[in-house]
């Protein structure tokens, strides 16, 4: 490999902001045919590392290196015209999110040929065939149709299929990809990385930006972690995955909470082993035992779901079934997970269950009580039993309303939101999820993404509740804080007895919290059971596509050591 | 820059509402004492805006036409702001049938956009300053209802509200606690941006000689009386109008200002 | 394996939605025309006073008891109220509007008469002001200290500056202080310069405002830098991709055009006494001429209506991401 010229070679570059650095003296090479990923959480620096490649580093910016070179041309004393010819041609730019990286208003196709318009002496018939080879090449079906949509009219895989079409169009030296999966599926996040795979196998430098650790394990070659605008450790594949030397790439693989059993910590703590919180499942298998009552005695569930159906009118005629027969039962003390793409049915059966919205058909019992059915007003005073945390938890807040207001709001049951009247509650809510009694003063729209998910979590266990469904709770975080506030749930669940409804779309996430698992698809559920049995000996196709989709949560032995 | 904008926005409000309460302290003349041998005096030393036909002080008009010109364009909002706040809530709570009727009724009154509606309704009121506010009231309604109706659908679909209800909270109470607030929250910049437009409005009626009467040191007026000889003496019509601008534009730099600014 | 997602074949419907929201926009606009002529009716009868009054010159002119009965008569206004709101409305579904009180002649001639004018001015205030809105908001895109006095320069001239005045400084600069221009407007085209530009500053500063903020937006957005990345050039970028997003709020932002070009032609058409639709309107109020109102404000509520649906097809035509619904 170390044969490969070098497409591009950093020494100690620096990108600041105004007085702020954001990237600090970072150096690293990438050769042809060779897969280098740069690792960081929000903030590390890694996506202006990527841009200043390109000398898109944004406005405003000043970049300094010793070495800055890119396709054998010194990016340090490049004209913009200059750049202008290397961007495209000899680096291709893949960027997250696809849906606001290709122009609304222009067709996919247009969009692909603006590389070969903007490179080549080409016709437009000749460009409009290399158009069509490339949307084939990258995996698109029915190229002629796709090349005349717009990406609105396209699904979130075909979209970052052609945002890499666009960027492959003059076979660059290097492909630099910034967080190309994020916002897709398992399945789909997978075959576009396999795509980016077959794109290094064929010669191109690849240089892949991720927030994730495990998304990058299957192709990157070389691995560098960045935190804070430093690459603190760098190293081949194995080396980071098996023997990570800095501690805050430790850290982070620690976060992944992909094959770490229940209760095992995920984020640091000042106990010398994590295996103090461990509690095996015999243990725990006991301890819902004992919350139903005398040994021997049935456990009876807390939360149950019969048959749940809901279709929502779709245009005039049209009908779209959100969800269909959807059965589970949630026991006391334990985690229910449930697992699904997008569009599989999974906030839809979260809102039933909230009773926020009423099933077609079906019904869910609360403490073998009659929920769905109820009528409203009588369900009022059950709803205290039930709580609800969500993605984004600042947009369940009033904004007008502090920390301690909207805390006093949950725990006076709506009667006041002065927070000086349930002040000594306010503050035990607070120290339970980890914030300072200092914060009640504060907004909620200045707090961190990890600190209003804690706050969302005091709000909802205001009222005492025993069961809390959770929908997507740490899809929006970093890995380190995602670990944080999973290890949370974990001991709030031991501590206070709680049983979680735990949805997510991260099969990692649902393995490590939960207890039984429903696997859902298209509006139903398609496998359910005891979590190690699902991720161990999958039944259904679906599973098994799902778990060989996501990297590190299967049993291959890849991924072994953690 | 900004800064500077909002400073000096918030200055001559500031002055012009001082001129509205006590005109005496910042006048040196009678706006209606006549001197016919200073008529048509051009800006100087002892009349710094110059005079009028009738030798009348335009810098004492512009201060005592203040309170005229400022009470119209408040009272013209107040009215808009009322009307929109009933239609707004009703179609916003009212259900799918009232909201569907308000909403063909603000289709209607959208359909004589700008000075369209207040012409019509002064057809049939006759003119006057009563008829002046009340019909740039009813032209300001339908937008400010709009943006209201928007505001509570947006809230009562929103996460907040959710997690509100699956608190326990009834309807009543997130209603009240909840949308009602920050539905109305908006209310403050919408009438400070609505008070610079309807004082144009209710200039431009004055203009068209359909609002105050001519002696009034009214600011519209003022213009309207100072078109005739607008090649004579400009500054009968540059500085009453200059009042005009300086208001709105103040009215509407502190309204931008802060978050909420997506007005039209 | 099934999959409970149930999709209506869209091709065959589209023309089919088409037409029906074509059909449905149509029964909107009657509706709206409907109302207003409703309201207008009912207004006049609910407020204090005579129509006949109205009819003879209003209530300074002291007309003998004998005329006023022969004007109710003549106009039908002795008969009892719901039979004339019937009458007006058969009247006005068959495209007859009335006699005008003040005129003594149909409105429909009237307006005819008017309409041309008008529609000429407000077309090339239209024109002149999406031009000079598009120069701006390129130029106040750009940063730079001049730029951002220009976008905040735009953002007060679209608020705070009324048509009454600044055709008056118009006239006093270009027609008292140079005589480069005609005060009064003439059939020449250097008699429609000055209305033109009055109707048009105010709102290409606010046309420039909006398409400046979406034109931002824009070069700030992720295909803009994906664009850059593909080698495309900040000009390129404008061409290809800013500028289409930034006519699309000006497209949609036309209803509202059409408002303040209605409004401006009032005073613009009596500042510089040129005959039109605006200037007959203004007359007509002071007269209190009933009809002729009720028929410049069904027209210009239809051309409202008309204009709306034209901008939303266009919008449509423009922007892929409105579906059809």
């Amino acid at each position: 490999m170390n044969e490969q010229q070098a497409i591009v070679e950093v020494k100690n570059l620096s990108v600041s902001f105004g007085g702020s650095k954001v990237v600090k003296d970072v150096s690293f090479t990438v050769r042809a045919g060779e897969c280098l990923a740069l690792v960081g959480e929000s903030g590390s620096g890694k996506s202006v590392t990527a841009r200043s490649l390109l000398g898109l580093a944004g406005p405003g910016s000043t970049v300094t290196a010793e070495t800055l070179t890119v396709a054998g041309q010194d990016g340090r004393s490049l004209s913009q015209r200059s750049w202008r010819t290397l961007r495209g041609k000899e680096v291709g730019f893949i960027l997250q999110d696809a849906l606001t990286s290709l122009d609304p208003l222009r067709t996919v196709g247009k969009e692909i040929d603006d590389s070969l318009r903007l490179h080549t002496r080409a016709s437009g018939a000749t460009r409009a065939t290399r158009v069509m080879e490339l949307l084939e090449a990258v995996g698109l079906d029915d190229p002629e149709r796709r090349a005349g949509q717009r990406s609105g009219e396209l699904s979130g895989g075909m979209r970052q299929r052609a945002l890499i079409a666009a960027a492959i169009a003059l076979d660059p030296q290097l492909i630099i990809a910034d967080e190309p999966t994020t916002a897709l599926d398992a399945t789909i996040a997978a075959s576009i990385m396999d795509l980016l795979g077959t794109l290094r196998q064929a010669g191109s430098g690849v240089l892949l930006i991720s927030h994730d650790l495990a998304a990058v394990a299957k192709v990157a070659d070389t691995i560098a972690v960045m935190q804070a605008g430093h690459i603190v450790e760098r190293g081949t594949r194995d080396q980071i995955f098996h023997d990570p030397q800095h501690p805050y790439t430790r850290a982070l693989l620690a976060a992944v909470p992909a094959g770490k059993p229940r209760f095992v910590k995920l984020s640091p703590t000042e106990e010398a082993s994590s295996q103090v919180h461990t509690r095996d499942s015999e243990q725990k298998v006991t301890a819902a035992e004992d919350a139903g009552g005398e040994a021997g005695a049935v456990v009876r569930p807390v939360l149950s779901a019969r048959k749940l159906s809901k279709s929502f009118a779709k245009g005039k005629h049209a009908t779209f079934m959100a969800i269909k027969d959807v059965s589970f039962e949630l026991l006391p003390g334990r985690t229910l997970g449930v697992v699904g793409e997008s569009g599989s049915g999974k906030t839809t059966t979260a809102r039933i269950v909230l009773g926020l919205l009423a099933p077609d058909a079906g019904a869910v019992e609360l403490f073998d009580e009659p929920w769905s059915s109820a009528r409203e007003v009588d369900r009022r005073s059950r709803r205290s039993q039930l709580g609800a945390i969500y993605q984004d938890p600042l947009s369940s807040f009033d904004p007008r309303l502090s920390v301690g207001s909207l805390l006093a709001d949950a725990v006076s049951f709506g009667a006041t939101r002065n927070p000086r009247s349930h002040a000594a509650r306010i503050t035990e809510l607070l120290q339970m999820v980890g914030l300072d009694a200092e914060m009640s003063g504060r907004n909620p729209a200045t707090l961190s993404g990890g600190q209003r998910q804690r706050l969302a979590i005091a709000r909802a266990l205001a009222p005492q509740p025993r069961v809390l469904i959770c929908d997507e709770p740490v899809s929006a975080l970093d890995v380190s804080v995602q670990a944080q506030v999973l290890d949370l749930l974990d001991e709030l669940q031991q501590r206070l007895g709680l049983s979680y409804v735990f949805i997510s779309h991260d099969l990692s996430v649902v393995r490590h919290m939960s207890d039984d698992v429903l696997v859902m698809r298209a509006g139903q559920v398609v496998e359910s059971g005891a979590t190690e049995r699902i991720f161990t000996s999958p039944r259904h196709d679906y599973t098994r596509a799902l778990l060989a989709a996501s990297p590190l949560v299967g049993t291959q032995e890849s991924g072994g050591g953690l | 820059m900004r800064q500077l904008f909002r400073v000096l926005a918030a200055v001559v409000l500031l002055f012009f509402i001082l001129a509205a309460i006590a005109p005496n302290l910042l006048a040196p003349f009678d706006p209606l004492a006549i001197d016919p041998a200073a008529a048509f005096s051009s800006p100087s030393a002892g009349h710094v805006l110059g005079t009028d036909e009738s030798g009348r002080d335009i810098y004492s008009r512009i201060i005592h036409g203040a309170r005229p010109s400022l009470l119209i364009g408040a009272m013209a909002t107040a009215i808009g702001l009322g009307i929109a706040l009933v239609l707004g809530t009703i179609a916003g709570f009212g259900g799918r049938w009232l909201d569907f009727g308000i909403g063909r009724i603000l289709e209607v009154l959208f359909a004589l956009p700008g000075l369209l509606l207040a012409l019509v309704f002064i057809a049939l009121a006759g003119p006057g300053v009563t008829t002046t506010v009340i019909a740039v009231g009813i032209t300001a309604a339908p937008g400010y209802a709009r943006i209201i109706r928007g505001q509570i659908l947006t809230l009562r679909s929103s996460p907040m509200v959710e997690a509100a209800t699956v608190l326990g909270r009834s309807r009543f109470h997130v209603l009240r606690v909840h949308i009602l607030p920050n539905a109305l929250a908006p209310i403050g910049v919408l009438a400070t941006l609505g008070l610079g437009q309807a004082i144009l409005w209710a200039a431009s009626l004055s203009f068209l000689g359909l609002g105050s009467p001519p002696p009034t040191p009214e600011w519209g007026a003022m213009l309207s009386a100072g078109r005739t000889y607008l090649s004579l003496a400009w500054w009968m019509t540059f500085f009453p109008g200059m009042a005009i601008v300086l208001v709105a534009a103040a009215a509407t730099v502190l309204g931008r200002s802060t978050k909420f600014g997506g007005v039209r | 394996m099934s999959t409970s997602t149930a999709l209506t074949p869209r091709a065959p419907s589209l023309l089919g939605a088409s037409v029906r929201w074509l059909l449905g926009k149509l029964m909107g606009g009657i509706f709206v025309l409907w109302a207003v002529a409703t309201a207008i009716f009912f207004g006049i009868r609910m407020i204090p006073g005579d129509p006949a009054e109205a009819i003879m010159g209003g209530p300074g002119s002291q007309a003998s008891a004998e005329a006023l009965a022969a004007a109710r008569a003549h106009y039908g206004l002795d008969q009892p109220l719901i039979v004339q709101y019937g009458r007006q409305l058969k009247q006005l579904a068959l495209g007859d509007l009335g006699t005008s009180y003040s005129l003594k002649s149909p409105v429909v001639e009237v307006l005819g008469e008017l309409v041309p004018p008008t529609l000429i001015l407000a077309s090339l205030a239209l024109l002149v002001a999406w031009m000079m809105a598009l120069a701006l908001a390129v130029f106040s895109t750009r940063s730079g200290v001049l730029a951002s006095a220009v976008a905040s320069g735009l953002e007060i001239v679209s608020a705070a500056v009324p048509h009454f005045w600044l055709a008056s400084v118009l006239i006093m600069v270009f027609s008292s202080m140079l005589g480069w221009l005609p005060p009064v407007s003439t059939n020449t085209a250097a008699g429609l310069v000055l209305p033109v530009f009055t109707l048009a500053l105010p709102l290409a500063g606010f046309l420039g405002q909006v398409m400046r903020d979406t034109m931002m937006e824009a070069q700030r957005s992720a295909f803009a830098l994906s664009a850059r990345a593909r080698g495309e050039s900040e000009t390129g970028i404008l061409l290809r991709h800013s500028l289409r997003h930034a006519a699309l709020p000006g497209i949609s932002l036309s209803g509202w055009a059409l408002g303040s070009l209605l409004s401006g032609a009032v005073v613009v058409e009596s500042i510089f006494a040129r005959p039109g639709l605006g200037r007959s309107l203004l007359s007509a109020v002071t007269a209190r001429d009933i009809p002729l109102v009720t028929g410049v404000a069904l027209l210009s509520a239809a051309a409202y209506v008309v204009i709306m649906t034209v901008s939303d097809i266009v919008e449509r035509l423009a922007d892929p991401r409105i579906k059809q619904s």
